[in-house]
């Protein structure tokens, strides 16, 4: 019988606890995990990146929900443990659910300190811990006015790198006389300092918040010493407590975090803790490194292995802040029995410091160049004697024995034993003989396979440079992003080398393009296949083969193999002939599942493949046509009901957004684009948050674009303002034909709009009346070509072999 | 081996799939650029897609719905994920292509 292994709180220490439990001791245990944060397990360090637009939070997922479905994983999203009975052995969450265990793991991570000063609690007082907190504070970097980080440490320090990125005006207000003086001395403080202000972030040192302040939200932020600094947002990032209040109430033995052996144990046999929330030796830990060591002796421990044991070690510090190298390790303060090597050049921002004992590193400060780091790491680890090289330690490995050493050489002879990943542990003979042993050849290779870089990527550098080391000329870092591992060209220089060699088929492309695949792959095909019938509408035949299966047959497949169909409904808009026609369907097709979209429209789940042909035949005689639900394509125009109707239309919203649906829907798009016209600023058809949309005033009609509202949420940008209707669909026209010819695939165009630089499309769309011109001409010629119904196409049998199987094999006699 | 006749290659558009319906569910038979037929269960090792629906390159098809890479020849998934189905063998002669009824057959047993 298995035993039930309970699981509180879903952070980075559990999940790597998990994947070594699932390895060392399959089937072993049913798990069930609780987690207060409503989502799945991420890799939290990237928040960092997420906030700064870096990254998306889809990029930094561990595992993802498929995981725990493979492995057999309940997780209790959004369930906060609230109590544990260690008598019954049941734990309890916040909304009822109880559940027995026969083995506990705490796992609940640290909570921020709130400084207890006046108005910490005001709307706009945020911390800096989760997903919801940077989610806010993108929200709120919006307004682009100014923020206030509380805390010159690691987290405060990217929290406001972060904000300045997104256009805020930030000052960090640190209690100490310079930044992050846990890990760094006075002097790399300093530097650290200037490269941070001259980002344009402002510092103040020695800053004593006394008070927030403001009238139902935050407005300022007041020191002890008067002054007083405006701010819509505060962000205090001040430290972390181990989050162990849980723990205790159960009358487990807590410090200052939850009290656990070496075995991660708590003074409960069958409870362990593990964790920022646990306390192990004496010491509490706020860096990954050590916790994935505490989930490795916690794994081998519910596998049986007694004998596991953690050990402490020092863990290096890096600033997660583009453009700012540091890192600092052990201990550097200044000693009777220590002596210090430093090394300064000003004028390259270079500071260094080593502290020896004995001959040997006890603590490391770089700042400007780190590439020694991992050098210097090793000696400390491998408590190395360093007197024979004393003179010239602080130049680095590559003065060590002779010649100076090119930094490729400098890591080609590291040994094998050093560590590169420090978050992960991987060493540098486990990352190369992964590279030879699995002929992994992408960095996102090395990550799935090793690990190493895969947590908060300072070391990518030196991964990459093994690598290089590993494969010789055949990895290129430096080089855009290829489009996909079948070329090393990127997607912009493709589209141009398809113009400027006329190149209008897809082996054409790859002959001419030297792809390094026979025909290529699910990435780059159905690229090259939107490429090609942009820039020829007229003489490309479009290749369905390569297309995703949605646009191979016009409907969006299901979890279950089915499909789903939704018909166009021009802005919204229907009346009882459709809608009866539409109930016809249904009954007539057994569809199991009919539903109002977030489109304004009806969409109906469920629907057997071999039906679809039918189904569009009978929707055709409606005077349905498809409604591209499936399309990197016009999707739908949203609307509201405008003048006609409503006491505060400005214009007929409801007529523009049709007019528009009626001459756009057909177009291929790099991605989806969807639209939507208010009939005035109250905005009920949502077009702020559209990728095009209009908002009706009374002098005319507001274009706006580059809104997003699904993986990420982003307000429009303003195009600029119209008198009339006519206008108004030129500008709309123009703009799509833009982002067609120049987005990459899969490119939303608020992507798009924020690589090319928003005025740059206003110019060419507002002020450039010939280009917009020219434009708008060149997207009503591939319409054309464009608006063909698709489904009326299939009902008159096109693609046949895509709805009926090729045959049917009977065979009653094998089957007895 | 008892050999079932499909059909025709040209039933299977180039870099394409078609199914084959049998007692114990779909078989996805394929056929390459260059045209190599091959045929697997139709249903991915991830969580049961439908593998004749996605898009063929090479010797492997990208599965329509998480997008793992399955190869056609061994019916392995490829990169850093793992799985495996079956695979079934296909007979080519001329224009006239067969399944291997042993292997459709002994998935019943
Ligand atoms: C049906 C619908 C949900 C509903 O029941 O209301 C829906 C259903 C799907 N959405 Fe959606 N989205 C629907 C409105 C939206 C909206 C709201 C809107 O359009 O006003 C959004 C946020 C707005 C936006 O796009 O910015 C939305 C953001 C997404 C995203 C995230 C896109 C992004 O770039 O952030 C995806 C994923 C993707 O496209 O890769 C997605 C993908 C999907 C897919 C196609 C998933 C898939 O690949 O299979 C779902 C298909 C279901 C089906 O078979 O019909 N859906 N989806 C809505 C159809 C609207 C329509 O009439 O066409
Ligand atoms: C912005 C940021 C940047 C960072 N950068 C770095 C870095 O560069 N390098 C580095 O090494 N470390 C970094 N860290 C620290 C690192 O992320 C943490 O040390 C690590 O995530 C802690 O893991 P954990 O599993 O102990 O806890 P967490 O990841 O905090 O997970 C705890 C989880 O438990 C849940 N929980 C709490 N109480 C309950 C309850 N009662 N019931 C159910 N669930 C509960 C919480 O919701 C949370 O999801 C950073 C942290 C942040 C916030
Ligand atoms: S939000 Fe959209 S993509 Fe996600 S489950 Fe709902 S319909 Fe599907
Ligand atoms: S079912 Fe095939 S990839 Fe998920």
């Amino acid at each position: 019988m298995t035993e039930k292994l309970v699981i509180i709180g879903n952070g980075m220490a559990p999940g790597r606890m998990l994947e070594h439990l699932l390895v060392q001791a399959p089937g072993r245990y049913t798990v069930t995990i609780f987690n207060a944060e409503p989502r799945v397990n991420y890799d939290r360090i990237m928040l960092s990146p997420v906030l700064s637009g870096e990254k998306g939070y889809e990029e930094i997922i561990i595992h993802g929900d498929g995981w725990y479905i493979k492995h057999g994983i309940t997780l209790y999203k959004g369930h906060k443990i609230v109590a544990i009975d260690r008598a019954a052995k049941t734990v309890t969450s916040d909304h009822g659910v109880s559940e027995p265990y026969d083995k506990l793991v705490i796992a609940t991570g640290s909570v921020p300190f709130i400084i207890p000063v006046p108005g910490n609690n005001l709307p706009g007082v945020l911390t800096y811990r989760d997903l919801d907190d940077v989610r806010a504070m993108m929200l709120a970097a919006q307004s682009r006015s100014k923020a206030v980080v509380i805390g010159g440490g690691l987290l405060g320090l990217e929290a406001a790198a972060g904000l300045n990125a997104q256009g805020m005006d930030v000052t960090v207000l640190h209690v100490m006389p310079t930044l992050m003086e846990r890990q760094l001395d006075p002097a790399a403080g300093y530097l650290l300092q200037r490269a941070v202000e001259q980002r344009g972030i402002k510092v103040i040192t020695k800053a004593n918040t006394q008070a927030i302040s403001g009238d139902g939200k935050v407005e300022q932020v007041e020191l002890a010493d008067g002054t007083i600094i405006a701010a819509t947002l505060v962000v205090m990032a001040v430290g972390i407590r181990p989050n162990a209040a849980l723990a205790k109430e159960a009358g487990i033995a807590v410090n200052r975090g939850i009290v656990v052996d070496a075995g991660m144990r708590s003074n409960d046999p069958d409870i362990y803790a593990l964790g920022e929330c646990a306390e192990v030796n004496g010491m509490v830990y706020g860096l990954v490194a050590p916790l994935y060591e505490m989930a490795r002796v916690a794994a081998s421990q519910l596998a049986g292995n007694e004998t596991a044991a953690f050990v402490h070690m020092d863990t290096p510090t890096k600033l997660k802040v583009t453009g700012i190298d540091l890192f600092s390790l052990g201990d550097f303060a200044e000693g009777e029995d220590r002596q210090e090597i430093v090394l300064r050049d000003a004028s390259a921002g270079v500071y260094k410091r080593l502290v020896l004992r004995d001959d040997r590193i006890i603590g490391t400060v770089l700042y400007g160049e780190t590439a020694d780091g991992a050098w210097f790491n090793d000696l400390k680890k491998k408590q190395t004697d360093i007197s024979e090289m004393r003179d010239t330690l602080i130049f680095g490995q590559s003065y060590q024995g002779g010649a100076p050493l090119d930094p490729m050489a400098a890591v080609a002879a590291l040994p094998d034993d050093a560590e590169i990943c420090g978050c992960n542990g991987v060493c540098k003979g486990k990352i190369t003989g992964a590279i030879t042993a699995k002929g992994l050849t992408s960095l996102d290779d090395v990550r799935a396979h090793t690990k190493a870089s895969a947590s908060c990527g300072s070391c990518t550098g030196l991964v990459e440079k093994l690598m290089v080391l590993t494969l010789g000329d055949t990895y290129n870092p430096a080089a855009v992003q290829p489009m996909c591992s079948c070329t090393t060209l990127g997607h912009d220089e493709v589209r141009r080398l398809i113009k400027a060699k006329h190149l209008k088929t897809i082996p054409a492309v790859m002959q001419e393009l030297e792809w390094k695949t026979s025909c290529g792959c699910a990435k780059c095909r159905p690229a090259l296949n939107y490429y090609l019938v942009c820039d020829w509408p007229n003489d490309y035949a479009d290749d369905y083969q390569s297309r995703f299966i949605n646009e191979r047959v016009h409907a969006n497949i299901q979890k279950d193999g089915t499909y789903s169909v939704v018909p166009r409904m021009w802005g919204g808009v229907t009346n009882a002939a459709e809608l009866r026609a539409i109930a016809d369907v249904v009954d007539k097709f057994e569809i199991p599942m009919v539903k109002v979209t977030g489109g304004q429209r009806i969409d109906m789940l469920g629907i057997r493949k071999e039906d679809l042909p039918a189904v569009w035949a009978d929707l055709g005689q409606a005077g349905f046509v498809s409604g591209h639900a499936y399309a990197k394509g016009l999707r739908t125009v949203k609307t509201c009901v405008g003048s006609d109707w409503c006491r505060f239309g400005t214009q007929d919203s409801t007529g523009l957004g049709i007019r528009i649906e009626k001459f756009m829907w057909g177009s291929w798009t790099p991605a989806k684009v969807k639209m939507a016209v208010s009939g005035c600023p109250r905005n009920c058809a949502e077009a702020t948050c559209k990728d095009v949309g209009v908002i009706c005033v009374d002098s005319g009609y507001e274009i706006h674009f580059a809104g997003a509202a699904g993986l990420d949420i982003k307000g429009t940008e303003v195009l600029g303002l119209v008198k009339t209707e006519d206008e108004a669909l030129e500008h709309i026209v123009a703009l799509t034909q833009m982002y067609r010819e120049q987005g990459r695939y899969l490119e939303r165009i608020y992507k798009w709009a924020k690589r090319i630089g928003i005025p740059e499309i206003k110019r060419q769309i507002m002020d450039d009346q010939s280009k917009r011109g020219a434009y708008y001409e060149r997207f009503v010629f591939s319409q054309k070509f464009a608006q063909v119904d698709p489904w009326s196409e299939r009902v008159s049998g096109k693609d046949k072999h895509e709805f009926r199987p090729m045959a049917s094999v009977e065979f009653a006699q094998a089957a007895e | 081996m008892t050999w079932i006749a499909i059909g025709t290659l040209s039933d299977i558009p180039r870099r394409g799939a078609r199914c084959v319906a049998t007692p114990q569910g779909k078989v996805a038979v394929f056929r390459t650029q260059d045209d190599q037929v091959y045929a697997i269960d139709d249903q991915c090792p991830h969580k049961g897609g439908p593998l004749s629906q996605g898009i063929v390159h090479g010797t492997a098809v990208t599965c329509p719905l998480h997008n793992w890479v399955i190869s056609l020849e061994t019916g392995k998934a490829l990169g850093a994920d793992e799985g495996v189905v079956r695979t079934i063998s296909v007979k080519v002669e001329g224009e006239r292509l067969f399944l291997a009824l042993e292997a459709l057959a002994s998935r019943a047993a």
